[in-house]
């Protein structure tokens, strides 16, 4: 008796328990709470600590030795090709959606344009961090020549690279949008961006993890809901993997 | 049937409370963490680390097997780390394997969002009753060390009497003895904290927000090391907790953490 008791505890315990959060991970109202653990995060986050705080720079002898690619190494695709072959000078960046006054920037004058440079830490999602130096235009200032309409909510990011079929995209709320460190960098380690850091304009965004630094960025929307946008998440790894929007956790 | 003289009112109700909220956190967090640790099963000290930056400790696998390096030592850990095999048969070459991990198939999205659920249950749990014990005076009573507790004579006699299987005062038998008492100062002040500060140092929007997080630990990659081995510690608190309660009355030990009453 006892020992079949045991046996029972124990088959519990062990296939029962692992099966259980298995089971537990895969059913809507269980998942619906572990979810929401994204929102209170995010609530946390804003409501307890400064939302305009800066991640910290380094000095330039604190920079990864070497700064490994991730995710898409090149789009590959023809047009994409086509770009790299004459220099992105006939590429521009288009800026749309709820603004007032769409735009079509060629690489040339967003590099003209006031500059930032930063030494940031990219934090992997993975778990893996680099330290690396980005030179690009703060994004408030494209918002501001565009012309945010009242009704804009987020700002979407639409890139050239496909990942199993689907286009790569990203998307920020208004007060990351508008955040001094938010630049669409053109340049890193003193070089023009690399094809494999996401060439000709990749967004940084300091203080979310890596898969928010959208590489290859073809054009911005401002858009006043995410669910038009891919298959509604707000980004491709949020779409296909469930990975949290806000990631700034 | 004891008689009401010998029975013992052990573990107040809050305490019972967070305790078992706690016990399924910390499971929860050691088992999907330790799925979080497979999507990049190296170790880092300092701000930066990745793939071609020196690991200290690295899980993996190569054609001898599964290993685990630590600085330049080797352990063969085939069939445990770095190369299982799964429940269905199948051979896996995952860090941690499918029993220890939330879920038990390789998903980090899914086990981030266990972990920052139950991240959540672990530190306003932890806040929770770190407050209540200080208004209701259990730290006070029952966690604060006595004069002469923390001599080198008087610990050594508490380790002999652990030896002996001999756990409690006979004049006092409600009382933490003075091995209990260090260990769940450790746990309770030293070890969670640790966990939920080095946690958040893992967060880029934290580390803006609370840089001195990053000067603290030194760095983002020992933060996530740190974090590492006080998972570690905590797992290796919990498997002494359970022979301890196990060598002690286990089934006693266990109505007096759900009844709050146990035997003298």
């Amino acid at each position: 008796m006892i020992v079949t008791r045991r046996k029972l505890i124990g088959g519990l315990a062990a296939g029962g328990l692992l099966g259980g959060c298995d089971r537990l991970g895969e059913s809507p109202p269980f998942r619906k709470i572990l979810f929401s653990a994204e929102q209170a995060h995010r609530f946390l986050q804003r409501a307890l600590t400064d939302r305009m705080a800066l991640a910290r720079e380094y000095r330039s002898d604190q920079m990864s030795p070497v700064f490994r690619t991730n995710g898409t190494n090149n789009p590959g695709t023809p047009d994409y090709q086509a770009h790299v072959d004459t220099g992105f000078t006939n590429w521009r960046l288009q800026v749309d959606g709820l603004v007032a006054r769409p735009l079509a920037l060629p690489l040339a004058e967003l590099r003209s344009m006031p500059t930032r440079v930063q030494i940031t830490r990219h934090d992997c999602v993975e778990g893996w961090s680099a330290i690396g130096k980005w030179h690009g235009v703060p994004l408030k200032l494209l918002l501001d020549l565009a012309g945010l309409r009242p009704s804009a909510r987020y700002i979407v990011f639409h890139c050239a690279d496909r990942i199993g079929g689907a286009p790569y995209y990203e998307s920020l709320d208004l007060v990351d949008a508008f955040h001094p460190q938010t630049i669409l960098a053109w340049g890193m380690n003193d070089r023009l961006l690399s094809v494999g850091h996401g060439a000709p304009v990749r967004l940084r965004v300091e203080r979310q993890l890596g898969y928010k630094h959208a590489k290859y960025v073809m054009r911005l929307e401002a858009v006043d809901d995410l669910r038009r946008a891919g298959r509604g998440k707000g980004g491709f790894w949020e779409d296909v993997a469930d990975y949290e929007w806000y990631a700034g956790i | 049937m004891a008689k009401p003289t010998e029975r013992i009112y052990r573990h107040r109700l809050g305490t019972r409370i967070w305790h078992w909220v706690n016990a399924v956190a910390i499971v929860v967090l050691l088992m999907s963490g330790a799925m979080i640790f497979n999507a990049h099963p190296r170790l880092y000290w300092g701000q930066y680390g990745a793939n071609f930056d020196r690991a200290w400790l690295e899980i993996g696998a190569d054609a001898r097997g599964g290993y685990l390096h630590l600085g330049d030592r080797r352990f063969d850990t085939d069939g445990v780390l770095g190369r299982w095999r799964a429940s269905d048969g199948s051979v896996r070459t995952n860090a941690f394997p499918g029993w220890a991990t939330i879920p038990s198939g390789y998903n980090l999205a899914l086990a981030r969002r266990w972990h920052f659920t139950f991240a959540l249950v672990l530190a306003f749990g932890l806040l929770l009753f770190q407050v209540a014990s200080l208004f209701n005076r259990h730290i006070q009573k029952d966690f604060a060390l006595r004069r002469g507790e923390i001599a080198p004579a008087s610990l050594w006699r508490d380790a002999v009497a652990h030896l002996r299987l001999r756990f409690h005062d006979p004049d006092n038998p409600g009382a933490f003895n003075t091995l209990q008492k260090l260990s769940y100062i450790t746990v309770v002040f030293i070890l969670i904290p640790l966990m939920i500060f080095t946690g958040l140092t893992l967060s880029p929007g934290m580390d803006a927000a609370w840089p001195w997080m990053l000067d603290l630990f030194g760095g983002r990659q020992s933060a996530r090391s740190i974090h590492f081995i006080a998972a570690a510690l905590i797992l290796l608190f919990i498997l002494v907790h359970l022979v301890l309660v196990l060598l002690d009355r286990p089934l006693d030990g266990l109505r007096g953490m759900i009844t709050g009453w146990s035997r003298r």
